[in-house]
């Protein structure tokens, strides 16, 4: 099966469902949710049949035009994988979270304006699925669009409450602003090289003596993409936009648009860093000050937060951070060291793992509880001592914690970056993580140490708790055992 | 095999948490593990103990375990025998039987994993897994203001474990392995300056985790406040992690790295020895007396590391900080086990009101009183072949010609914690067990016949590396095939 039926058939379960949702009765919405997701794995479980051009060279298909603005190869569909697992489980989040859907859309007393939910997230998916596969600027601008303006609903979908509408204002007016940033980029990239196609990007730079509006255009792009995966100095808007947005959209924002700006970063930098590069060194040191930024950013920004989700805002930051050194550690592929973009690959991988079986779990507290504030976790160790493991677990994970898959990704970015020699990025790392320890701890304190002020049990509902107990061993399995996600990277 | 030894413990955290009744579990688990951790000495350097499975390609990382030598074995030893005392003593506050057993059978865990891994990066994991469960224990079931002291050591050890991982990853990318039998081969390829950065690194991070002065002071709040089975078990065992981690790695890898650090070490070390000695002296309760103390003594430990970063050749200097490893690790379990008896039969564990428990808990002054000559270094337990081996090996390439080298001067001045360590342990024997007896210790219950079980355990091992330390010298002797 040629790949781009991936995202065909995507887009045609997003419209599927976003038709139907309209016949499903009121009380019945979240079908919609769960017919995306099952929808939605089906799809991801055709991943494994997608193929290229290169595989099948003698078909029709493999001649179309379409192959200059779309590539499918193993990292493609380790993204799409990535991007189709985080719709589907926020989909099943939506589904739990239901209640709060409903209580800001137009009825509170009915679930009749949360029917959209389910649908949105899909065409974001395709457009996530889209950046995998990009192999083209302009192809690549489009696909990001596509889910950027999908995000502007989203965020601002719980429309009465007014931490929701003043979240979706502000992501409103910072994505424009970053859409103007990469427009620009691109216009310039273009203009001092000829060429959109990041396929023929490094014979076009080889040997170019004038760079300076070459490094103009790729500073702004960069800027553009760190305010999709959150970087410095596109930052801003997270944590009120992560603490406003509905929590499914939240658990979106933070996994699904990360991993997808890191890929389109990849994508974009891979010809700027090869050998022959004549801006290599440059965009290294570009990227090393962005990815020290953030890290000192995030971390010591987290540490004072009291609201849990807030938090997560800034451990997003944080850990994307993290993901920059190593981009800035570059390594290509083969040697026997492990490459930058493997481990990114595989540290957003894990980063799924852990940040959505958090939010899993904050949207039942936020439910049970009605805060998201860390007081809002005292005392869960008595009240679910299970759940209380998990989340500890997870968090732990976060951490970078040993024996957990948060820090063999952790781990890959450290070494990364002594291969490379980047002391001073290797220190600020360290300083990083020491506090993130501290704030992720924090919460686990909270958890156990402190009495609960609601000494009432959280009943999680069926679905929850089997995302977060998946979640949770295979955030264990792969910090012992990471070789899966590694082998599906090749 | 080695592996079984590592997954008990947790398989048995597993069932605990499963609703198996939970004492019944862990001891099942820790005697199991006992008989065949003692088995493995008749046996070890079998193959049959080796386990390995690659989990990553590059860099080469394996989830091995086996007894790389001599020093492992001791290691694990120690491990098993502490893991069994430390569930047998104490007891569980109601409702948090799962808890409390279940985090025991972790460090346990975490700390056999972490001796018996024959992979650096397994072996940092699984002391990192350890200390998670030491951290709720005290801030859940810990005593006194319990939250702030669990905070304390969360910070500390995270931290220094940081500094540490710091170090190893700078370490293991110029070795080129992560394998610790082959990185001795690497020995000789790390440039000098780089040694000076990792040997600074792993002395901070290390030290934190041993509580080498000045990074101390979270050792004795900690463990005066852990309920006994982690203070046991932490004491004992897992801070043992350190030490085993300086004589495994930094000393072969780095030495000139550690050379050049040296002096600042002995003034540290002889720091934790006098300093943390005095203050010791000054504590007016037995749990932080006996928390001071742990951070004291190891400072000898320290001291017979240093002997070996002067003079590598130094045959005995690894020998002495293994034996004293050991013992320490068996003698401040087997006082932390007491301490809490006596409080829980007393209610009390300040040294000004109390007196004459010995008229009533006669068993009890008895095993105290080995523990505490035992730490003092009574010749015939095994803290004294330790230390008096420790000593000789500061002097073993000393040529009085020379004059004295600053090892020896720091020798000299250590010999004096001897004397500090019988003011402090014979005065608390004597406030405790001596004089007439008070109210809180009139009518206290002596130990039954379960609560001997523990101790007379950690005795035995005591007395028999006391009598005849050649019991570990021997397995530290053998060139493994």
């Amino acid at each position: 099966m040629p790949a781009y039926y991936l995202e065909a058939l995507t887009v045609t379960l997003g419209f599927i469902i976003l038709l139907a949702e309209a016949f499903v009765p009121a009380k019945n919405k979240s079908l919609a949710g769960l017919v995306g997701a099952a929808g939605l794995t089906a799809i991801l479980i055709l991943t494994f049949f997608s193929i290229g051009p290169d595989s099948k060279p003698d078909a029709a298909w493999a001649e179309w035009p379409l192959w200059n603005f779309y590539q499918f190869d193993s990292l493609a569909r380790f993204y799409k994988i990535l991007a189709l697992l985080t719709t589907a489980l926020v989909l099943l989040m939506a589904v739990d979270y239901r209640k709060i859907l409903a209580r800001f859309t137009e009825d509170p007393t009915t679930e009749e304006g949360t029917g959209e939910f389910y649908s949105l997230p899909i065409f974001a998916c395709a457009g996530m699925m889209w950046m995998a596969s990009a192999k083209d600027l302009a192809g690549a601008f489009v696909a990001l669009e596509l889910v950027t303006i999908t995000f502007y609903i989203l965020v601002a979908f719980m429309r009465r409450n007014v931490g929701s509408l003043e979240a979706g204002v502000k992501y409103l007016i910072l994505g424009a602003l970053s859409t103007g940033f990469l427009v620009y980029g691109i216009a310039w990239v273009y203009g001092s090289t000829g060429t959109m196609s990041l396929a023929l990007l490094p014979e076009k730079i080889a040997g170019m003596e004038n760079t300076v509006p070459l490094l103009f255009g790729i500073a702004l792009v960069l800027v553009a993409l760190g305010f999709k995966v959150g970087a410095v100095p596109m930052q801003m808007w997270i944590p009120d936009v992560y603490q406003g947005a509905p929590t499914p959209t939240t658990a979106f924002l933070s996994v699904g648009s990360k991993a997808a700006g890191f890929i389109l970063l990849i994508r974009f930098l891979t010809p700027f860093l090869g050998e022959s590069s004549p801006v290599r060194s440059q965009v290294l040191t570009i990227l090393l000050i962005i990815a020290g930024a953030t890290l000192l950013y995030g971390n010591l920004a987290a540490i004072p937060q009291t609201n849990f989700k807030r938090l997560l805002a800034y451990s997003s930051i944080a850990h994307a951070g993290f993901l920059i050194l190593a981009l800035a550690a570059w390594q290509p592929v083969s040697g026997n060291n492990i490459s930058s973009i493997e481990a990114v690959s595989f540290y957003l991988a894990t980063y799924l793992l852990m940040t959505l079986g958090v939010f899993f779990i904050l949207a039942q507290v936020r439910i049970h509880r009605d805060g998201e504030a860390i007081t809002d976790f005292n005392g869960l160790g008595k009240t679910n001592p299970l759940l209380a493991l998990a989340t500890t677990v997870l968090l732990a994970a976060l951490a970078g914690v040993p024996l957990t898959a948060g820090f063999i990704g952790k781990f890959f970015v450290f070494s990364l970056a002594a291969e490379a020699h980047l002391w001073a990025g290797l220190t600020v790392a360290v300083i990083a993580a020491a506090a993130g320890f501290y704030y992720y701890f924090k919460t686990i304190r909270a958890i156990w140490w402190i009495e609960p002020s609601d000494e009432s049990p959280i009943a999680l509902p069926i679905i929850s708790k089997i995302s977060i107990g998946t979640l949770t061993v295979l955030t264990l399995v792969f910090g012992i055992y990471p070789y899966p996600i590694l082998q599906l990277l090749k | 095999m080695l592996i079984l030894l590592v997954a008990l413990p947790i398989l048995a955290f597993l069932a605990i948490l499963l609703g198996a009744p939970a004492r019944l579990t862990a001891v099942g688990a820790a005697t199991i593990n006992l008989i065949l951790g003692l088995g493995s000495i008749f046996c070890w350097q079998s193959k049959a103990w080796e386990f390995s499975l690659q989990v990553l390609e590059k860099p080469a990382i394996h989830l091995a375990f086996g007894y790389i030598d001599g020093m492992s074995l001791v290691m694990v030893i120690l491990s098993v025998i502490v893991t069994l005392a430390a569930v047998l003593s104490g007891k569980a506050p109601a409702g948090s039987e799962k808890l409390y057993y279940g985090s025991s059978l972790l460090i346990a865990a975490g700390a056999i994993g972490a001796f018996a891994s024959t992979d650096l990066f397994f072996f940092y994991a699984f002391h990192e897994m350890a200390l998670i469960p030491t951290f709720l224990m005290i801030g859940m079931l810990g005593r006194g203001d319990r939250r702030g002291i669990a905070w304390k050591i969360t910070i500390y050890l995270g931290l220094g474990s940081l500094v540490l991982l710091a170090g190893l990853v700078w370490l293991a990318s110029l070795a080129g392995t992560f394998d610790l039998r082959e990185m001795k081969d690497a020995a000789g390829v790390i440039d000098p300056a780089a040694q000076k950065g990792i040997a600074a690194l792993l002395i901070v991070g290390f030290g934190t985790l041993v509580s080498l002065f000045p990074f101390h002071s979270w050792a004795a709040p900690a463990y005066a406040s852990a309920p006994a089975p982690t203070a046991m078990l932490h004491a004992g065992v897992l801070k043992k992690f350190g030490l085993y981690g300086m004589l495994r790695i930094a000393v072969p890898l780095v030495p000139d790295g550690l050379q050049f650090w040296l002096t600042p070490l002995l003034v540290l070390l002889i720091g934790n020895i006098l300093w943390v000695g005095l203050v010791t002296i000054a504590q007016k309760r037995l749990d932080t007396l006996l928390g001071n103390s742990s951070v004291m003594h190891m400072g000898y430990i320290f001291l017979a590391i240093a002997a070996l970063i002067a003079v590598p050749e130094n045959t005995l200097a690894a020998p002495a900080a293994i034996v004293l490893m050991f013992a320490h690790g068996i003698s401040i379990a087997l006082l932390f086990g007491l301490a809490d008896r006596i409080e829980r039969s007393t209610g009390s564990l300040d040294l000004s009101d109390m007196g004459g428990l010995a008229k009533s808990a006669p068993g009890m002054a008895f095993l105290f009183g080995i523990a505490a000559m035992a730490s003092i270094g009574l010749p015939g337990l095994a803290n004294f072949s330790g230390e008096v081996l420790v000593f000789l090996s500061a002097f073993q390439d000393y040529t009085p010609a020379d004059g004295l080298g600053s090892v020896q001067i720091a020798c000299i001045l250590a010999i004096w914690g001897v004397v500090i360590s019988a003011v402090y342990m014979l005065r608390a024997y004597r406030n405790i067990f001596q004089g007439p007896a008070v109210k809180s210790t009139e009518n206290a219950a002596d130990l039954t016949l379960v609560d001997h079980i523990p101790a007379v355990l950690l005795i035995i091992a005591l007395l028999a590396v006391g009598i005849y330390p050649n019991l570990i010298l021997n397995l530290l002797n053998v060139v493994k095939l």
